[in-house]
């Protein structure tokens, strides 16, 4: 199946009141999300957090970048397809446009982004972000 | 005396606050504790009242400053039963303790010599002698753990030898709680090596849990950080002899560390201030001599019991739990318990636990190749300090039954 795209994911986290549908939310993401294939998860692919890896691979088809990423945790899994939502098969202007920092409060998941957290996530959306810039200048 | 721990957490501010909308349960302690009132007394009451650089300044401030600071240094020679006041060096914290020996010792390491360390080591006390031995051609040796997280006491005594320069070992392990056998242990590593090797103890998770008398242990070198016993961070405390401490290499230099500079030479202090080089941490040392005053005026062997008791029910409700394991079963432990789950990795049941107002560290508690060792990625580990309660313990496990169930 589709992951849902970054409008249906408010929608979606906007209906939920209480923390515990919101995490069982992400877990299901996170389920849902394709897995990166084992032999991808090289070194090179991977973004180090201190509680979690999380691996990145990048294509870049027509003028769009498309990416495939992975996590040991599942709750991290859930957060990287909320990204995915965001990013996935975008162009890198739309990338760069993006403001990542409100849509993750517009999810009140914004704690997630923050540097204290190990989970490799803000290094994944920099990473995106990177690559974005470097794909467009 | 007795211990009443409930009347103990009316001293903590932050353990009043809620996280969440749920009570604080606050379970990483041997990342660092919370600070009591009269802690954080005594550092408003510096920066307050007598906010001055010691030992330079012709006034009024600057002598109080500096009586309040070396004082606290008194404090902390005295809880440690060091044999001089001199012997006492102020660092950042136990990191930087052991990098003073280690940046030390790498300048006088020769290639036929061999450093020995543990498995179950923390980074800083597992990089600073693999640098000092890439510096110097000296081998790096590690002595292996068994299963349960325990050093294996045989094989330890048979890789000293002759040419071991330096043994470090941690009194007990950030990741699994294993206290070490130090005393006993100090004693093999000085027979075996014919008196050659120096040893260093990392006291960075015993200073708040186990009696630490340096001139009993023996040892060359105690480091531990004041901010895992109560005080504030940035503070920490090494320890050595004072005969090997007065001629140990200077590491940094500049500000009180030296008696006399020209261009083109400069002498070093006396000790303490030999190692002791820049504006030092002065609010620190006076919270930390805070924190050891306001911890020796409890009744300390009912604070060491309470926090038994609470590993002990610990260890009974995870070893009842299902889909659970320990990590790290030593028998003598300090109040640790690393586990991981069958369903979930240690981020999810960190995050899951954190949102019901639970706070635990998960990862691989900068011990990388202890982890390795293990076969885990990393572990979710709780962590207890004098102030937690049989409750909070007991809170802990229902916060655990919610992530099975949100896992499942």
């Amino acid at each position: 199946m589709s992951l849902p795209s970054s409008a249906e994911i408010i929608e979606d986290l906007d209906f939920f009141d209480d923390w515990e549908e919101r995490y069982k939310y992400l877990i299901d993401l996170g389920e849902e999300m394709p897995k990166m294939d084992p032999k991808l998860q090289t070194q090179e692919r991977l973004v180090k957090g201190c509680q979690s890896n999380v691996w990145i691979d990048v294509q870049a088809t027509d003028d769009k970048l498309s990416f495939v990423v992975d996590s040991d945790a599942i709750i991290v899994r859930g957060l990287l397809a909320l990204v995915m939502a965001a990013f996935n098969n975008k162009t890198a202007v739309d990338i760069l446009a993006f403001n990542v920092t409100d849509y993750f409060q517009q999810l009140d998941l914004e704690q997630h982004l923050s540097p204290t957290r190990g989970n490799g996530l803000r290094a994944i959306v920099a990473k995106i972000q990177a690559i974005a810039r470097a794909t467009s200048s | 005396m007795a211990f009443d721990v409930l009347e103990i957490r009316k001293e903590f501010p932050i353990l009043q606050r809620s996280v969440h909308n749920k009570s604080l349960v606050y379970l990483d302690n041997a990342a660092t504790t919370q600070k009591p009132q009269a802690v954080i007394d005594a550092m408003v009451d510096y920066y307050s009242n007598y906010n001055s650089n010691v030992h330079r300044g012709a006034h009024q401030l600057a002598d109080q400053a500096t009586r309040s600071y070396e004082a606290a240094r008194d404090t902390v020679a005295e809880f440690i039963n060091a044999n001089s006041r001199s012997e006492v060096i102020w660092s950042a914290g136990t990191t930087e303790s052991i990098n003073i020996v280690a940046c030390g010792l790498a300048k006088l390491l020769k290639p036929s010599d061999q450093v020995l360390v543990t498995q179950m080591e923390h980074h800083a006390n597992l990089v600073t002698w693999q640098q000092a031995c890439k510096a110097s051609g000296a081998t790096l040796v590690i002595a292996p753990i068994n299963d349960a997280g325990e050093l294996m006491i045989e094989q330890y005594a048979q890789l000293i030898n002759s040419h071991t320069r330096l043994a470090s070992l941690p009194h007990a392990s950030n990741a699994l709680g294993t206290i070490n056998p130090i005393k006993s242990l100090i004693k093999t590593i000085r027979d075996h090596s014919n008196n050659y090797a120096l040893v260093m103890i990392d006291g960075a998770q015993s200073i708040a849990h186990c009696d630490v008398d340096v001139q009993d242990l023996d040892c060359d070198f105690y480091a531990f950080s004041s901010h895992k016993f109560y005080g504030p961070t940035g503070l920490g405390v090494l320890w050595g002899k004072e005969a090997l401490l007065q001629d140990w290499p200077v590491w940094q230099t500049g500000g009180e560390m030296i008696s006399h500079v020209s261009y083109q030479d400069a002498q070093w202090n006396t000790l303490p201030y030999r190692l002791e080089a820049g504006t030092p941490n002065i609010c620190g040392a006076i919270g930390f001599a805070a924190a050891i005053n306001w911890f020796t005026q409890l009744d300390t062997v009912a604070v060491l019991a309470h926090e038994s008791k609470l590993l002990a029910l610990a260890t009974e409700m995870a070893e009842d739990f299902s889909g659970l394991q320990i990590i790290g079963s030593a028998k003598q432990k300090v109040p640790v318990l690393s586990f991981v789950m069958d369903r979930g990795h240690p981020a999810d049941i960190g995050f899951i636990l954190d949102r019901q107002g639970i706070a635990i560290r998960t990862g691989h508690h900068c011990a990388e190749p202890l982890m390795e060792r293990l076969k885990v990625p990393g572990t979710a580990r709780a962590s207890f300090a004098l102030y937690n309660t049989c409750d909070e313990v007991e809170q802990l496990f229902i916060g655990l039954k919610k992530v099975r169930e949100m896992l499942a």
